[in-house]
């Protein structure tokens, strides 16, 4: 706090500029430089692309065959051909990082647009038609909510049976309570102000208000929850898989990974190492770029 | 307050029923079950009589809304029905567990507040710069490991190269150090998020620049300001990360191979033991819900500005226009504390 007062500005500067308090520099200058002032959120970015192209065209970073069994290559460290070591099976574990990246990634991808979508179709009707829907609805969320988020995905897939699907649509369920409860504030938000309230006086339908104006207008605070909800997803689809209920063997998904090197630990502890950091990298940039995104909305 | 708190309180009853009943729709969607799996496996050989006699004794072959009722009338009296795969009484399968479980999760709890706390003071009283941006990265960090990777850097390198603490449970106390470090540090994420932002807008407010112009040092305003108005986000974070916990110890103790609720959940889901499930799910749901509402009540004890909150609402008897979660002390949206989105996601 007393910083304020330690360094006054002296009046020189002042009189240097157009611009008070900012220090004179070109545009082009600002552009460069952006880069490396902001080198996290570029990192991030990096980090994500290159998942991106894992998951979209993994035959471009490893060439070889994820199940692709070598008799004579069993459990061999970290080399330059075997970037991450090979696995029990002489499975380079490096392509299979390379192509886990798409069951992991797609499968947070079907959860988070299951979250919307259902979590939308809810909020919106109890935020729009109010009265005993939204007493239901409501009810519903406050119940879901009350079960510990990832007991429930459990619970759901033991409903659904084991797989890469299926954990994805659990846990995509288990988050459209918390899309539901914001998109029905959104909309009540909405639904309270002038431009709907023009919109129904100029005798517009419901579904048009609704879709025209309502939905656009709750988009922004949604958005920013897919972008967090992404992380978790990803987090817990790598759990579930962990513990055996996600994808199943030989589908080369992240937590699947470190579930099967987790007996080698002792031994070859890269077999986890690798594919544990490589969730963490991802889920971390992730979370770097949804917050840099929060920011920029913010101003 | 009384009114409240037994409003509070049958609330919470409610949702306690209506989570059951949610995990009953569920799980009665299913097409097996573990009774079916044993019929329908040729190598036990059983005749459909013997099919027949085994869904009887589990009440199997009535329609689901007897099950229902039969299933909620036996709750009422203490009794969570009979595992499917072993015969053994749910109760006293959760019962055998839970102690281990509550000793893990509430070291867990311990760390994750301790953590939560110096990352939080830490974050924004250091001396240094770079210490302080250390620790706000933080919970940004702890936010997008996940769990299980937690726990296995940790057995790693604390049992396997530093043979620090044992890799199996043994019962001894050095035993529970790694799994709970695990779920501290993973439940410390939000916990000092929602401290570190909290902190930040105490330090903003009109009170601390007075206290500042009359010469007050940042210690002083800290221990009789800031501290105590900014802990008040970080109780009703407390109580939502009780679900984290729970929900964390499946993974920690599947990492750390431990017994516990986490294991016999995975064996119940694995042989589809659904009475077990069942169990599970509404005692964690307890758990959750309970603790959550001692926040609740604890709330106006510390705060009188919700107490004044609950007493205006009932002289006037409005309603209250949202529902309240069990996240939500019954106060009027723009007196809670408002979390970042991130944490309100969980």
């Amino acid at each position: 706090m007393t910083t304020t007062i330690e360094n006054p500005t002296p009046p020189v500067e002042v009189r240097q500029t157009g611009q008070p308090g900012k220090a004179p520099r070109g545009r082009t200058l600002t552009i460069l430089l952006w880069p490396i002032r902001h080198w996290s959120v570029v990192v991030a970015g990096a980090v994500l692309v290159v998942a991106v192209l894992w998951a979209l065209v993994p035959g471009w970073f490893a060439h070889s065959d994820p199940t692709a069994i070598g008799a004579t290559d069993k459990l061999l460290p970290p080399s330059s051909a075997h970037w991450f070591g090979t696995d029990r099976l002489g499975r380079d574990q490096y392509t299979r990082v390379v192509h886990g990246a798409r069951a992991s990634l797609s499968g947070s991808v079907v959860a988070v647009a299951l979250g919307v979508a259902v979590g939308s179709v809810f909020g919106a009707l109890a935020g729009w038609f109010g009265r005993w829907i939204d007493a239901i609805v409501m009810r519903l969320i406050d119940v879901v909510l009350s079960i510990p988020g990832f007991l429930l995905a459990i619970t759901i897939v033991v409903v659904l049976g084991y797989g890469i699907l299926q954990a994805a649509a659990a846990v995509g369920l288990t988050s459209s309570a918390a899309f539901a409860r914001l998109i029905r504030s959104e909309v009540l938000r909405a639904k309270a102000s002038q431009y709907v309230e023009a919109a129904v006086a100029s005798g517009a339908r419901s579904s048009t208000v609704l879709l025209r104006h309502v939905v656009p207008n709750s988009l922004g605070p949604t958005l920013s929850l897919v972008t967090i909800q992404f992380g978790i997803a990803i987090i817990w689809i790598a759990s579930l898989s962990f513990l055996g209920l996600g994808a199943q063997p030989p589908s080369p998904e992240w937590g699947r990974l470190v579930a099967d090197g987790r007996n080698f630990m002792a031994s070859e502890p890269y077999l986890v190492v690798y594919p544990a950091l490589t969730v963490a990298a991802v889920v971390l940039a992730g979370n770097r770029l949804a917050r840099h995104f929060a920011e920029r909305q913010k101003r | 307050m009384a009114r409240y708190v037994l409003k509070r309180l049958m609330h919470t009853v409610l949702v306690l029923w209506a989570a059951y009943t949610l995990a009953f729709i569920l799980l009665t969607a299913l097409p097996g079950n573990a009774i079916s799996n044993l019929i329908n496996n040729p190598q036990n050989q059983l005749t459909p009589e013997d099919g027949k006699l085994l869904k009887a004794f589990y009440g199997l072959d009535h329609p689901v809304v007897v099950q229902y009722v039969r299933a909620l009338d036996a709750l009422l009296h203490g009794n969570l029905g009979y595992s499917l795969s072993s015969g053994v009484k749910v109760s006293d399968l959760l019962g055998d567990a839970l102690p281990g479980t509550l000793r893990l999760t509430a070291l867990g709890f311990v760390l994750g507040a301790v953590i939560a706390a110096g990352v939080g003071v830490g974050g924004s009283y250091a001396r240094w710069n770079w210490l302080r941006t250390l620790l706000r990265s933080f919970p940004a960090l702890a936010a997008s490991v996940p769990s299980f990777v937690i726990g296995i850097l940790i057995l790693y390198y604390f049992s396997f190269q530093l043979h620090l603490i044992p890799a199996v449970d043994d019962g001894t106390f050095l035993a529970l150090v790694g799994p709970a470090v695990t779920l501290g540090v993973m439940i410390s994420a939000p916990l000092s998020q929602v401290f570190s932002a909290s902190i930040a807008a105490t330090r903003r407010q009109p009170f601390v620049h007075v206290l500042h112009a009359r010469g007050a040092g940042e210690r002083y305003i800290f221990g009789r300001g800031v501290l105590r108005n900014s802990s008040l986000p970080v109780l009703t974070m407390l109580g939502l990360a009780v679900g984290e916990l729970i929900a964390g110890s499946v993974v920690t103790e599947a990492v750390f191979a431990r017994n516990g609720i986490g294991q016999i959940t995975l064996n119940a889901v694995n042989t589809q033991d659904l009475p077990v499930v069942q169990g599970v799910v509404l005692v964690a749901t307890a758990g959750y819900v309970l603790v959550n509402l001692v926040v609740d009540v604890v709330h106006p004890l510390i705060d009188p500005r919700i107490r004044a909150d609950i007493l205006a609402a009932r002289s006037k008897r409005t309603k209250r226009s949202t529902g309240s979660t069990p996240t939500g002390p019954g106060v009027d949206e723009a007196m809670s504390p408002r979390l970042p989105e991130e944490v309100a996601a969980r």
